[in-house]
């Protein structure tokens, strides 16, 4: 309660009294200092964790994956490109068989190459407990990322084979999530991954000199990097968990960090009105109600909603987020390759949402009454408790009473586990969770599929519908990347069409600087290329 | 005093393994789970189970709890959920950085606190008490992560003398007492002894004020002992009180800093456990409280010890 009152307290003081601050001192010499959101530096083994910001600073910065995304341009939509595999391809007679052919002339950290037989003992570390380098903790990170992934072999040192269980098109999807470790490095270090975190090897654009756990880590560029536009031009980039919004931004402010992840909307009048540059940009992020369609919830009527859907003023609460959102049209936004031409127009129309709550049998003399759970704070989230009483406040509108059921983060993600099903969620009808949806499986697939509902996967609302499904296998079973690209588009279609989520706004991931940081390019993605970065001295 | 330290020492027992019963059962009764920090939110329920086996979460509590407790007894607190890394490496480097910071705090606050208190009690009633008073009462009210906001505001961006957050340019692992690190110190120490300085000035006050309108006080005088005399006297009277109350405001800064570190960024044990118990890391969180615990109940011994040897009433009770 006390950290709640400080965050309201502090977000007031700083906006009002930076305002009136003056200038700024710094002392960087080629040197970036970076405030994260995290509590802690991610593990540095190799599979990161505290989830998309441990890839961004941890992960595509150390490390390469086969497959990567494109982060160099800021207006298009980011998509797969070659990494460490410099081709792909699956066999026509047997659709569960790929070939990558791996890029030849690359090392890692500590000088050994990089062969198929590295990506083999990778896939063990994470897959197999039985190998000697199984780490658990990568394991917990990565195995998860890559279902389709039944078995792995080296044809020679640079050509590898990927059998999945069932022929599936997402499989590069999967493999952009995979991070290669060096398994001479870690040899090197007595075959111990802790050891490993204090100096470890990846073939990435950056090297980690070291790190004091929750304090800080040290990253020095990597010039014998493969791709030579991707060798970092900073001298160092210094990475520091500051968890807390108001000590990121006094911490910028007072010229101890360069560059802060997600300051507080609240505190940008008094950055911008500093010097501060404040980039964002849209990427696969969305703020939804996720619906039960229990038999018993009033989401099963399209006419609720669709009504629930035309009763939010978005374009208020992008205001109320300090511009900081996009508008939702859709499940994805509006800028994805996947988006698609849905019919169903999402905007803020509250007579068209009344007619169709009239027409399903509600009314001023019949509110319709709803039980929703959100959460306080959270990875992602952005202003939950602010942005749900608006929504509360929209759709009561137009004669749809909601009643919160408030949980802490950590129990809410126990809640989206268990499912709309659950005794525990105390029959709430929807559930307030911010998606990651940047690939096919976590962007579609994953909260509507028939075989993934909860507690068995994640289909929280425990819906099924057998045309939805077709779409999901015809996905899975498109191996042409544009004519899956089709289909994922009829899939999103769908998605908005029926109305299938209460679909809010999107994130923008606001990254406040220092003027002196230049050359950075904001990709639609979560992850983000800092190669390119200089600093005025 | 052999015999009573031994009986204090045998009290500190039960109270330590009390603590430890109540602290694990705290974090096991919250809502949420430890898995969440580890695992991706949208990893199988077979991978949780298994994972969940791994660290031995699907054990009956008594069990967790039994083996737990021995390992601690031990000296092994076991490792970190979240980091992997071992709780006792964890704790102890958080602990010295709060210590620092306590320490610093208690330096600039008890001196002060006892100053203002003792002439505040001295001059009673008159202007200058009502003064300590009012000082008093606005740093036991003023909320002090408030404050230490507006520190940083006025300090560290509006004029750009002190550092915001952090134990010193290059983390606390390379903390040395010269003033690119002491720098770091100053704004989280002062924000930190306002609240003791209010609560030792305070105490002080009605000790002192108490003490003077004793009867021996009066018999002192009558008997002719010179002022100074007198005031040693009373300062003896006060000591004992004034002790514990400074013993126990030491512990409070220890283990109560959390806000104080989350404003600051400083990497002690408030901020170890803030973390903690966001992520529900369960070792993590069970072997900062039991550490805290420890020193706090460790602290009182000592109190207790030192009061008994300045004031023998005590230690015949």
């Amino acid at each position: 309660m006390a950290l709640k009152r400080l965050k309201g307290a502090a977000l007031a003081a700083l906006s009002v009294a930076v305002l009136a601050s003056g200038s700024v001192q710094g002392w960087a010499a080629g040197t970036l200092r970076v405030g994260m959101t995290a509590a802690d530096i991610p593990l540095t083994t190799g599979q990161t964790d505290q989830g998309g910001e441990g890839m961004r600073f941890m992960g595509y910065t150390v490390y390469d994956s086969l497959i990567e995304w494109d982060l160099t341009s800021a207006d298009k939509a980011s998509v797969l490109i070659p990494g460490l595999a410099t081709e792909w391809s699956v066999d026509p007679d047997d659709q569960t068989k790929w070939t990558l052919k791996i890029r030849e002339g690359v090392t890692f950290h500590d000088g050994s190459p990089f062969t198929a037989q590295d990506a083999v003992w990778n896939f063990e570390k994470l897959l197999n407990p039985d190998s000697e380098q199984y780490d658990p903790r990568q394991s917990a990170q990565g195995k998860s990322r890559i279902p389709a992934v039944a078995s792995y072999k080296a044809l020679d040192d640079y050509t590898l084979e990927i059998t999945t269980t069932t022929p599936d098109a997402t499989l590069p999807y999967q493999l952009a999530w995979i991070l290669m470790s060096s398994k001479a490095n870690w040899e090197a270090k007595g075959k111990n991954w802790e050891e490993v975190a204090k100096d470890p090897s990846g073939t990435g654009p950056w090297k980690l000199t070291g790190f004091v756990p929750r304090e800080r880590a040290e990253l020095v560029p990597n010039t014998a990097y493969w791709d030579e536009t991707r060798i970092p031009k900073l001298d160092k980039m210094i990475l520091m968990p500051l968890p807390e919004p108001n000590a990121r931004t006094a911490a910028l402010l007072s010229g101890q960090v360069d560059w802060i992840e997600a300051p507080a909307p609240d505190t940008i009048p008094a950055l911008t009105g500093n010097g501060f540059e404040v980039v964002s940009n849209a990427y696969p992020h969305n703020w939804t109600w996720h619906l039960s369609r229990l038999d018993d919830s009033p989401w099963n009527d399209i006419r609720v909603r669709k009504a629930a859907n035309l009763a939010i003023d978005r374009e208020g609460l992008k205001q109320l987020l300090g511009g900081l959102a996009v508008p939702a049209k859709g499940f994805l936004p509006p800028s994805s390759q996947w988006f698609g031409n849905p019919t169903f127009d999402v905007k803020y129309d509250p007579e068209a949402a009344k007619a169709l709550l009239a027409e399903a049998g509600y009314g001023p003399d019949k509110p319709l009454k709803v039980k929703a759970l959100i959460s306080p704070s959270g990875s992602g989230q952005m202003l939950p408790l602010p942005m749900n009483e608006y929504v509360q406040q929209s759709l009561a509108e137009v004669g749809i009473e909601v009643e919160f059921m408030v949980v802490e983060w950590n129990q809410m993600i126990n809640l989206w586990r268990a499912g709309a099903a659950d005794p525990s969620v105390d029959g709430s009808q929807s559930i307030n969770f911010t998606y990651f949806i940047q690939d096919p499986f976590t962007g579609l697939i994953r909260h509507l599929s028939c075989d993934l509902i909860a507690p068995n996967g994640t289909n929280w609302g425990h819906y099924c519908d057998e045309e939805m499904q077709d779409l999901f296998n015809q996905i899975k079973t498109t191996f042409d990347p544009e004519a899956q690209d089709a289909v994922l588009r009829k899939t999103h279609e769908k998605f908005v069409n029926e109305a299938l989520f209460l679909m809010v706004t999107h994130d923008v991931a606001p990254r406040a600087m220092s003027p002196k940081v230049d050359g950075f390019v904001q990709a639609q993605n979560w992850y983000q290329n800092f190669s390119g970065i200089t600093i005025e001295e | 005093m052999f015999t009573y330290l031994v009986r204090r020492l045998i009290y500190v027992l039960p109270v330590a393994v009390g603590v430890s019963i109540i602290c694990f059962l705290l974090v096991h009764i919250a809502p949420g789970d430890p898995l969440t920090a580890i695992m991706p939110v949208d990893a199988t329920a077979e991978e949780q189970a298994a994972m969940r086996s791994a660290y031995g979460l699907d054990k009956p509590l008594p069990v967790q709890y039994a083996i737990w407790i021995g390992k601690a007894a031990m000296g092994d607190l076991g490792k970190s959920i979240a980091t992997g890394r071992p709780v006792a490496d964890e704790v102890f480097t958080a602990v010295r950085n709060s210590l620092l910071l306590a320490f610093s705090a208690s330096v600039i606050a008890f001196p002060i606190g006892l100053f203002l208190g003792f002439l505040a009690g001295y001059f009673r009633d008159t202007i200058f008490d009502r003064l300590v008073t009012a000082i008093a009462i606005t740093g036991v009210s003023v909320p002090n992560y408030w404050l230490g906001i507006v520190l940083v505001i006025i300090f560290s961006v509006q004029l750009g003398w002190l550092p915001s957050m952090g134990a010193g340019p290059g983390g606390s692992g390379e903390w040395t007492w010269d003033y690119a690190h002491v720098r770091h110190l100053i704004l989280p120490a002062v924000t930190l002894a306002v609240v003791p300085i209010g609560i030792v000035a305070r105490t002080v006050r009605a000790l002192v004020g108490d003490i003077f309108s004793m009867d021996f006080v009066q018999a002192l005088y009558a008997k002719g002992l010179r002022h100074g005399d007198v005031l040693r006297h009373v300062v003896r009277n006060a000591a004992p009180t004034a002790l514990s109350v400074m013993g126990l405001q030491l512990g409070y800064l220890l283990g109560g800093s959390i806000l104080i570190e989350t404003v600051f960024n400083w990497p002690g044990s408030g901020f170890l456990l803030s973390n903690a118990i966001f992520q529900r890391d369960l070792p993590l969180l069970q072997g900062t409280i039991l550490i805290l615990s420890l020193f706090f109940v460790g602290m009182n011994l000592i109190v207790d010890v030192a009061q008994a040897a300045i004031d023998p009433r005590i230690k015949r009770s």
